[in-house]
Formats: C-alpha cells, structure tokens, sequence
C-alpha cells in the first residue's frame, strides 16, 4: 500500500482561507418568543492554494449560509474568516464591495439566469468587475481582456453583445464563469454552478472549471448536493448537517469509506452509487435548527433522532469534529467513528 | 395488449414564433407492473407527452397523428368527461414541484379527501379516516396532526409523498412520475423513489418515470425509452441500454451522466444543442445535425430496427448486427 | 436562441389588439398636431370676430365659432399643445422624481422607508383633485402650477410602485452578483435595480397621462390654472358650457370631444404597452 501523497497542510504551505469557528445567528419569532436559527454551528476547515475542497449536504444544512459568509455578503456573528492572511470576517458587508481583496474572492451563483442582470449584454456583465475593480481600466485594455477570458471561458465573440434570455443554459453558465474569472481570483467558490443545466451541458462546464483551475491557478470551493460531481473535480470534501461539519477528507476515501452515519446515507441514496438506498433510508426530518434566544446550546448529537447508531451517549454529548487516529487529514464528528463497519 | 399504447403520435404547438413539432412519430407502449423510463434532457419532449396522453395539453397543441389508448379506451377523441373518469381513478400523475401542484389554501387532508369523493365510493363519515390512512401508507409521521396541515408548512420531501398520497389514493393501474424527485435531496429522492417502488409492486401498478436523470432511470426502471427533440430515438431493457446502447445519442448519454468510478476526463461531452423545432426544413434524424456518425442517407425517414425488445430509430446504429 | 426583436413583437401585439395600433395611429396623429397645430390652424386662436360670434359648424369655421367669434377649431388644435405638454411635464416629473424616492425607500427600507411612506400617505388622504385644486389656488394661476399640482398629486402612486418592483428585486441574484463585482450600494441602485425596475412603470406613464389631461381640464374648468384668453381644452369646454342650454351646442361639444378622444387615447396605448411589456418573453 503506498503512503498517501501529501497534503497541501501537511506540505506546510499556509492556508488560502482559514475559517476559525464560524458562527451565524438568525433572530427569529416563534409562537413561543424570540428565538434564534443557529444556520452555521462553530465550523473550521482550511483551503490552501489549488486545491479545489467540495462541500456537500442537504437542504437546510447551512452551506448556503456558509457560502454567503464566505463570500462576506452576510455578517458574521461570531468566529474569524482568515483570507489571504487578512481577517476578512470583521469586514461590514456593505464596505466589502470595495475592499482590496473583494477581487480576490469571487463566486459563481447557482441560477446563471437569476445571477445575470436582465439588460446587461454578457459583455457588459463580464466587463463590470474589471470596470469597477481592476487596474487597468481603459477601454481598450477592458476589451482584450474580456476578449481573453471569453475565449477561456468557450464564450464565442458573438455572444457578448447578447443579452442573457438570448442565451442557452450553458452558455449563461459559461458568462457566469468568465465574469467571476476576469479579476484571477485566488479562491472561486462555486453554488451548485450545474444544477439546473442538461447532462450534456454539465459535463462541458465541469471540464471547463477544471481546465481554468489550472491555467488560472484558483482554489475553488465546490457547493453542491450532486456527490457524483463532486467526485469529479474535488480533492478533498466536507460534508455538512445541521451546521456543522460531520466529516472531512480527501474525496477518494471519504467515498470509498465514510464513517459518518450521515455520509454513509449520502453516499448509498445516490443512485449511481450502486448500493441498496433501501439499507441506508434516514427516518424523519432534520432537528430543527431554530432554538430560544439564550437557551444552552444543546449537548447532543444533531444527527441523534435518524442514525442508525443512536446511543445514550448521542443525547449527553455532541461528538467533536476529530481526526481519526493515524489519518490527521481525516475528520468525523461521530462517538462511534472508528467502531463502523465497513462500508 | 398493453395497458397503455402510444402509437406514432405527433403534436405540434402553434405558437407566435413558429410551428413547433413537439413531437413527432412517438411510440410507447407500458404493460401492467412494468416501470418504464422515459428519459431525455429538456426540450426532449417528455413531459409533452405525457400531458398529451392525459388530454391535459396547452390549448395551443395540436395533434396532428397517431393513437394513444389507455386499457382499451381512446385517449385523443375521448370526451372530457371519459377523460376525467379516467384521471386520478385508473391514471395518475405526480408532478416536479410538489408545492405548485396542491392547492395553497386547503389542508392536504380535505385534498385527499376531494380525490377519494370524485372517484371512490367512501361514505363522507369515513373519508378522514380513508384520508388519514392513506397518509401514514405515505410513511408521513404523525397523520392525524398532517392532516390538518397546509402545503407551506410541509417540506419538499413530505409535499411529494402527500402528492403520491393523492394519486394513490384510488390505486390507479398507472402512475405517470413526472421529475417527481427534482430539486429533492438526495435521501429524500432514496425515501420517495423506495416508496413509489414499493407502492407499484404491491399494486401491480404500472409506472412512467419521467426524468432527465439517467442514473435514477437506470436504478429504478425495468425498460428505458429515450427521447431527443421529439423523437423516440431508443427504448430496451434497462441493463441492456446501459451496456449494449445502440443509438449514437444514447451513447452519449450515458458517457456525460457521472457515476461511481468515473473521473472528469472520461466523460463525454455532447457537441451542439437541440434543433429548433420551429424550423419547417428539420432533417428527418434531429439528431445528425449533432452526430458525429452522420452519414449521406441519415436524410431519409427514419426506419424502425427492432431486435426482440431492443428497438432503435438510426440509420447507422453502433452494432454491425443491426446495420 | 434568439427571441423575436421587438420589433417583431410589437408589430405581432398590434396585430393581435388591433386597438393597439389604433392608439398608435392616434397618438402620433395628437402628437404631431401638438407640434405644428399652431401652423396649420385656419384663423389664429385669438382672433376674435364679433360679427361671427356663435355661429353653428360650416366650411369656414369646421367647429363653429364662440361667443367672441373665434374660430373654435384652431382654438382647439392650438390648446392640444398647451395639454399636451402639461401632460407629459407633470407626468414626466411625477415618474422620475417619485421614481427615485420609491427607489431609495424600496432598497433601504427601515426608517427612510417610513418616512416616505408616510408622506405618500399624507398626499393620499387628500381627495386628489381637491389637493390640486388648493396647490393652484395658493401658488397662483399658471400653466406652471398646473404641471406641479397634477405632479405632486401623483406622487404617490409612483413612489408606491417603484417601492414595491425595487422591493422584489432587491434580493435577485444579480444583486448579489453586482455586490460581488464591486458595486456600491448607490451603484447597485442606479445602474441595477432602477433600470429594471422602471420599464413596468412605464405602463402606468401612459394611463397616467390620460388623467393628467383631464385635471388640468378640470382645473381650468373651474377657473384655477389656465386663464383665459389661453386656449386649453377646459377652458374651451368651460366656455362652451353655458351655452348648451341655449342651443349652441358646438362650442362644448367639440373640445369635448377631443379630449375624451385623448383620453381615449393614452388608455389604450396604456393596455397595449403593457401587453408589449409584459409577455415579452412569451410564445
């Protein structure tokens, strides 16, 4: 068996992003009084120079809040964002669109129609963030270099000056892609960029990211619920419930053998994945993640209630997100982690 | 004779833009039990279909050929009172957004309890109780209290098993699934698809899954039929498709859909887009404008090559046995 | 992948609605008059002729003449362009400025949000045209008066509408995006949300205009804005009105007439906007 390669942490290479226990908070009302919906519950990972890090989970998990912490369009309520050595997560939101390192932290949206202003030309759109943060700015300078990333992105050059309802599904995903691109950024992260395209479609714009990846030399953080096309493009994954982070690693083992009940259900309702879903069904619905204002943050398993383990200890202690012994780039927060079956 | 069978039916809409041929020379034919795939990527002209069947078509389409017969009965020139007899008791269909397809302002309860009035013999003083029990045969938690529920305050996951509730309520002999577990997480679509599976099995119900998604086709199906730009272009058993498929578009597919073991490089892009389907001068094939296997006489009508339940619609199918 | 152009689409709305085209025909028809109307009237507007005073429609005088013999078809062809114009100037004012206030409400919400809303409340309580009435009435008679109490009065509509549109789209993805690209939020609100959420506005710009003609009408009826000698369709048909019990049944009738074809008018061109708007995306 040869030694795993190493990692980009273990290389010693600092970390791109730094995320130190990420919390947000929502108010809420509730029949009963103020509560508050705690979206994400103290996550931490890294993502170094790249590496492209997949993030999966369900609806409701928080990555959606997650992303738009990331990307600082929603403040923080608690913990740190670490990018490019500069706490970012102490940035208002409404200063970020003009700070030094909004260039360097783009993203691509999930509907490519919904992200397109309606009137803007595809070249008008690609332009704007070179208009608004580039460095060169002058007209003609403006116009190779969204020339240049058009070409990159597959974009022919009739097609900028259409509008995006003149535009197919992929080719509004393509427009999405060049504009976040135009500026290099160090880190992309991308919100389920191919869900609502064809299968056709999707696989053009996966080869695509991973072709700009390495001309451009980005990080990407890949969103997405579709494990399948996860797999395809990402070098390590985490796998998000409720908030938190219930597991992580490098893509190939966290598939081959995850040791979360939670991944486990994951993995085998996928039906290319060729396992019986019917072994792996998850009963009931999610907790809820809404609580009342000032209760004690409860000391229990968030998956308790639909795994299959479920012990006493589940109710008394939330398990922390622990490597597991021998495997420092492998996390699960799970009590009985290392006592699974194989899968 | 089958339970339901489309013969060479073709629609078209008439719309400001154009004529457009939604469909043309379908074939399709479900028997009792069977869970058929219908498979294609938008604009395949799935879903038209099987609204066409049902006579539930946009009043700008017109059927310009063909017969659909459902157990004997004549779908295109039944009366709408047939056709509403028809619905909800011997076929049902379940639609992709299950939130848009119950009413917003009516508990799920008395909408169950609307399908079991129309097309049952329940007395009223037991419907709730029919009604209840139809919920918890959904495996929906807590029924008494669901079914006093509106559709906003239920997840996705839970509207589409009210939805199965309600088109199961009268165990029809066909189910038609339209994209039922789009935009569901994935171990929700597991828990519905288990379901319905379950459902037709010990109902002997006949089932029409329609979806874009080949690998739930291939997990769930016993026959796939799959669909470009209004054409039937293949249908054979489920594991014969996968690894014998015969037509280049099929072929295709499968090599874009991502499974288990596949890495980025290994997957197939398909070249081009869908034909637009107002175009009065259509190549008979829609689909060599895309091939890469096109040939002179891809231009002539389309033939037919059945190979026992393999059948294919190309002039130059990959298998030299059936060139 | 490319949709039909607009103009395609509107030649198809025309053909569709065929009062659609008609409106269009009969807009340009009173706009064009507005422009040259003082050119090509037969007598001056203000030439009087005691001799023919109130003499019934013939050859020379097409809408017969009033009470100080003036030639009641030039009066009226010459008054187009004074109603037109407040018309388009209240309403202009009326969308742009209220357009911008439901804008900055509409995107920031919370107090300044209130605020506005309160004043179009306040606006609102008042019957409207009883709200012109006394704008006119304590600032004075003048067509410049005219034009900013039909404008103040119809505020609010404007702010309310733009509120809500800038509202919806407040939170749209390429919203989020723009933040991403470096917009500011003033940015954001001039260059994104304005531009989109004005074009359904425009639909109402047009019904708009048809009132607007007729307050001032109104006004002038009554005596407050227009003063005589200027020809305007009110002060025509205020004319006119006391001599209907008499028998000279031209001298209202006519100014009446055309300003309820005008009105006519801008209403159908309001329906067939909308449905130029509306569905541009739809077979």
């Amino acid at each position: 068996m040869t030694a795993p390669e190493p990692t980009a942490s273990q290389s010693g290479t600092s970390a791109l992003l730094d995320v130190d226990n990420l919390v947000k908070r929502f108010p809420v009302k509730t029949a009963q009084g103020p509560g508050e919906l705690l979206a994400v519950n103290r996550v931490s990972f890294q993502i170094y120079p790249g590496e492209t890090v997949g993030l999966v989970g369900e609806s409701g998990c928080g990555k959606s809040t997650l992303v738009r912490l990331l990307t600082r369009t929603l403040a923080i309520t608690d913990g740190r964002i670490l990018f490019d050595g500069e706490d970012l997560g102490q940035v208002d939101p409404a200063k970020m669109p003009r700070h030094p390192k909004r260039a360097k932290l783009q993203m691509v949206f999930q509907d490519a129609q919904d992200s397109l202003n309606p009137r803007f030309t595809a070249y008008d759109a690609i332009a704007e963030p070179l208009r608004l943060l580039g460095l060169k700015t002058a007209e003609p300078s403006i116009r190779a270099q969204v020339a240049d990333i058009a070409q990159l992105t597959g974009l022919p050059v009739e097609l900028l000056q259409r509008f995006p309802h003149q535009l197919s599904g992929g080719q509004k995903a393509r427009v999405g892609i060049a504009r976040a691109a135009i500026l290099r950024p160090l880190l992309l992260v991308l919100d389920e960029p191919t869900a609502a395209l064809d299968v056709s479609v999707q696989v053009v714009i996966l080869q695509l990211l991973a072709d700009l990846r390495r001309s451009l030399g980005m990080s990407l953080l890949f969103v997405s619920h579709d494990l399948n096309v996860v797999r395809l493009l990402c070098d390590r994954i985490l796998v998000m419930y409720l908030g938190q982070i219930v597991e992580s690693g490098p893509a190939r083992e966290v598939f081959a053998n995850p040791r979360h009940p939670y991944t486990r259900a994951l993995i085998a309702s996928s039906p290319s994945s060729g396992r019986n879903p019917a072994q792996y069904l998850l009963p009931g619905e999610p907790q809820s993640p809404i609580r009342m204002r000032g209760a004690d943050v409860a000391e229990r398993c968030g998956f308790h209630g639909r795994c299959p383990q479920g012990q006493a200890l589940c109710t008394e202690q939330a398990p922390a997100l622990l490597p597991l012994p021998g495997q420092a780039d492998r996390s699960v927060a799970c009590h009985f982690a290392q006592t699974l079956l194989n899968f | 004779m089958a339970l339901l069978e489309v013969d060479n039916l073709s629609l078209e809409f008439r719309t400001r833009g154009g004529t457009v041929q939604a469909l043309e020379d379908v074939s399709l034919a479900i028997d009792r039990g069977e869970t058929v795939g219908l498979v294609g990527e938008s604009g395949s002209g799935k879903s038209v279909l099987s609204y066409a069947m049902l006579g539930l078509s946009d009043a700008a389409a017109r059927i310009t050929q063909g017969r659909a017969r459902f157990d004997g009965v004549d779908l295109l020139n039944a009366d709408e009172r047939t056709l509403a007899d028809l619905r909800g008791r011997e076929v049902s269909m379940i639609f992709q957004n299950p939130r848009a397809a119950l009413n917003p302002i009516r508990k799920i309860g008395h909408q169950i309890e609307d399908v079991l009035e129309r097309h049952t013999t329940t007395l009223r003083k037991n419907r709730e109780a029919a009604a209840i029990a139809c919920l918890a045969q959904m495996q929906i938690p807590d029924p008494q209290r669901r079914y006093h529920a509106y559709p906003f305050e239920l997840s996705g996951g839970l509207c589409q098993r009210v939805m199965i509730a309600l088109a199961l309520a009268c165990s029809p002999k066909l189910l038609i699934a339209d994209e039922p577990t789009t935009g569901l997480d994935v171990t929700t679509q597991a828990a519905i698809m288990t379901l319905i599976m379950e459902k037709a099995r010990s109902l002997r119900m006949a089932t029409l899954l329609i979806t874009h998604d080949l690998g739930l086709a291939r997990a769930y199906c016993n026959r796939i039929v799959v669909m470009h730009a209004g054409h039937v272009v293949e249908s054979a058993p489920t594991e014969l498709l996968f690894t014998q498929a015969h037509h280049p578009y099929t072929r295709q597919l499968i090599g874009a859909t991502p499974i288990g073991r596949t890495r980025l490089d290994d997957l197939i892009a398909v070249p081009g887009g869908l034909p637009d389907l107002r175009r009065a001068d259509l190549p008979s094939c829609r689909f060599s404008q895309r091939c890469d296997r096109m040939q002179a006489h891809c231009d002539q009508p389309l033939p037919r090559r059945i190979d026992g339940d393999h059948l294919v619609r190309c002039h130059y199918p990959i298998d030299p046995a059936l060139a | 992948m490319t949709e039909m152009t607009l103009w395609g689409h509107a030649r198809a709305t025309a053909s569709d609605n065929p009062f659609t085209l008609l409106a269009v025909f009969m807009f340009a028809g009173f706009l064009v008059i507005a422009v040259i109307g003082p050119s090509i009237a037969p007598y001056g507007p203000l030439a009087s002729n005691a001799s023919q005073a109130l003499t019934g429609p013939s050859a020379q005088h097409w809408f017969g003449t009033d009470s100080l013999g003036r030639d009641i078809f030039s009066r009226v062809l010459v008054a187009t362009r004074i109603d037109f114009s407040i018309a388009l100037s209240a309403v202009g004012f009326s969308f742009i400025v209220g357009g911008f206030l439901g804008a900055v409400a509409g995107f920031w919400g919370g107090r300044i949000e209130r605020i506005i809303m309160r004043l179009c409340d306040m606006v609102m309580s008042f019957p409207l045209f009883v709200l012109a009435m006394g704008i006119v009435a304590a600032l004075g008679n003048s067509v410049f008066n005219i034009i900013l109490a039909t404008a103040i009065v119809n505020l609010p509509f404007y702010i309310r509408v733009a509120c809500t549109e800038v509202n919806v789209r407040r939170e749209a993805g390429f919203i989020e995006a723009a933040r991403l690209s470096g917009n500011s939020d003033w940015r954001i609100l001039f260059h994104h949300l304005i531009p989109n959420a004005l074009p359904p506005m425009m639909v109402q710009v047009s019904l708009n205009m048809g009132w607007a003609i007729l307050n001032a009408a109104g006004l002038s009826f009554i005596g407050l804005g227009v003063s005589p000698p200027e020809a305007e369709w009110g002060i025509l048909v205020a004319e006119g009105a006391t001599y209907i019990i008499s028998g000279e049944w031209w001298v209202a009738l006519f100014p009446g007439a055309v300003l309820m074809l005008a009105v006519f008018t801008f209403n159908l061109l309001g329906d067939g906007l909308r449905d130029l708007i509306d569905p541009r995306r739809r077979t």
